[in-house]
């Protein structure tokens, strides 16, 4: 687990703390669905936290809770001490959040979907973001990108472009959801990087939701799993490899079984 | 029960993205690029199609009253009545239909698509109120851009009557004569009457699309749901403003 940290600011000189995360006894429901049960835990400051599960076991409403898009039914979400559903924790902490289909701004060009955030909160002029914005491009190797609009790139461009996107906001706390899904193996190995890369390079605070064992087992500090809406596994990438709960071990390691296949048993 | 809450939080819904898009007003300032692109697609965009069915309006009017006045010879009256009713009534409702078909069902199309493919959710997250980039605009620019629309759908449509009046046969008023008739009767307040509803009926169909479109849930089908509920809660909005205000300023 890293140290506590400071947001090495990649494009000022000014220092800001990185952030923690604390959620407790957070619960979930749409009506009669339960989609996060009692969930509790805590996310470091500078700490890659890989939150895993099967498809709709509500790691996406958790990243939801976490920025202020959803209000608990239960329970709590505390953004550096402060109420996560409150104006105060949005205006006090800069979250960015690199959603899983990106949510470019598609009447927007790549260049202007970076500058929206510093040109709505003033943070330079023009000349200034321009500065800001072309670093972020070419962190994520998008120089040739910034007049194109996101209907003109590729899959992994556009989460290449979320995550400069948000990285200008210049971060305390980076939410990802599913950032290698739909990725080719290298696109996904180059995304965690890029991910790894910000925390060491940066210090920010990572909460990264997946399904993407390697990115999980190589760049993750701990890594938690859901499981019909319960933390099931809360651990290291290397206790993570030899898990004591057999419905994570045959999650993490599914056979293919072609003479017993599962979709059989389901039906039954 | 269920649509009657339903109603009821639309209506609060609405009045809430109201309230919260007035109190950043102050932004407007700096806002002033979106202000102007607004004002073109609420203004210039609409202006063809609000004058060609101006025009016919006014035409159909003066049509019907000379055919009906002809028979107790008080078509002479025709510019009053063509005038009277484009100011006071027609027009203003008539640009008010059109924007709701035309602005706000693209309102709705746009906000309804952000919505759903987390747009607003990434605005919301970078701590940008979609009320002040999104609404503040378009509801200014609807307050200025909408009695120029009305005034020049009143100045077509009296055209129109005059073309008629002159040239249909069994009508055949000079236009002097039209509009010296249409001068005597009309008083400045029949035309800001007309501007006031106007200005009504555009502001609550732009906050009602917006409002409608802010809220859409779900996938692309609900899309098309949301613009076609925007139409429709637009046109009843219209109708119903149309009769309260009118009362209110009689």
């Amino acid at each position: 687990m890293p140290t506590p940290s400071h947001t090495r600011n990649p494009f000022t000189s000014v220092e800001t703390p990185a952030v923690g995360v604390e959620i407790q006894g957070l619960s979930k429901n749409f009506g009669r669905l339960e989609v996060l049960k009692d969930v509790s835990f805590s996310i470091e400051p500078g700490e890659i936290f890989v939150m895993m599960g099967p498809s709709g076991s509500g790691k996406s409403v958790l990243l939801k809770h976490i920025v202020g898009l959803e209000t608990p039914t239960a329970g709590r979400v505390m953004v550096n001490g402060l109420d996560a559903t409150t104006e105060a924790a949005r205006e006090q902490v800069r979250m960015a959040m690199v959603f899983q289909a990106g949510a470019l701004f598609n009447s927007l060009t790549v260049y202007d979907n970076l500058a929206l955030y510093l040109r709505e909160h003033q943070v330079a002029d023009e000349n200034g973001i321009k500065e800001k914005v072309m670093r972020a491009l070419q962190i994520l190797s998008l120089e040739q990108t910034a007049q194109k609009f996101p209907s003109d790139l590729s899959g992994g461009m556009k989460k290449r472009v979320a995550i400069a996107r948000a990285l200008v906001m210049e971060p305390q706390l980076l939410l990802y959801d599913e950032p290698t899904s739909e990725l080719d193996p290298v696109m996904s190995a180059t995304i965690s990087e890029i991910i790894a890369l910000l925390r060491d390079e940066y210090h920010v605070t990572s909460l990264v939701v997946t399904h993407d064992r390697d990115l999980a087992l190589n760049i993750a500090d701990r890594v938690g799993i859901l499981m019909d809406s319960r933390l099931v596994f809360l651990g290291t990438p290397a206790e993570l490899r030899h898990p004591s709960n057999e419905k994570v071990n045959s999650f993490l390691n599914p056979k293919i079984d072609l003479k017993n296949p599962r979709y059989k048993k389901l039906e039954t | 029960m269920k649509q009657l809450t339903h109603i009821l939080e639309g209506f609060g819904s609405t009045l809430q993205l109201l309230l919260r898009s007035l109190s950043y007003i102050g932004t407007l300032p700096r806002q002033r690029g979106r202000f102007i692109e607004q004002c073109y697609l609420i203004g210039y965009t609409t202006l063809p199609i609000v004058a060609i069915l101006s025009f016919f309006i006014g035409s159909v009017l003066a049509l019907q009253a000379g055919y009906s006045m002809q028979n107790f010879g008080a078509k002479q009256f025709i510019g009053s009545l063509v005038g009277l009713s484009m100011a006071r009534e027609l027009g203003p409702v008539m640009v008010a239909i059109l924007l709701a078909g035309r602005v706000g069902s693209a309102i709705t199309a746009e906000l309804a698509s952000m919505k759903v493919y987390q747009e607003i959710d990434a605005l919301v997250t970078m701590n940008i109120p979609p009320a002040r980039i999104l609404v503040l605009p378009r509801l200014a620019a609807v307050l200025v851009m909408v009695p120029v629309l009305a005034i020049i759908a009143d100045l077509v449509g009296w055209f129109g009557g005059a073309i008629v009046t002159k040239y249909v046969s069994f009508i055949s008023i000079e236009p002097e004569a039209y509009f010296s008739v249409l001068r005597r009767y009309m008083k400045f307040k029949d035309v800001l009457n007309g501007l006031i509803k106007a200005e009504v009926f555009g502001f609550g169909v732009v906050l009602v699309c917006c409002n409608i479109g802010l809220n859409t849930r779900g996938g692309p089908r609900e899309i098309g749901a949301a613009v076609t509920r925007a139409v429709v809660v637009s046109l009843i909005l219209i109708l119903v403003l149309d009769y309260f205000v009118t009362k209110a300023l009689l």
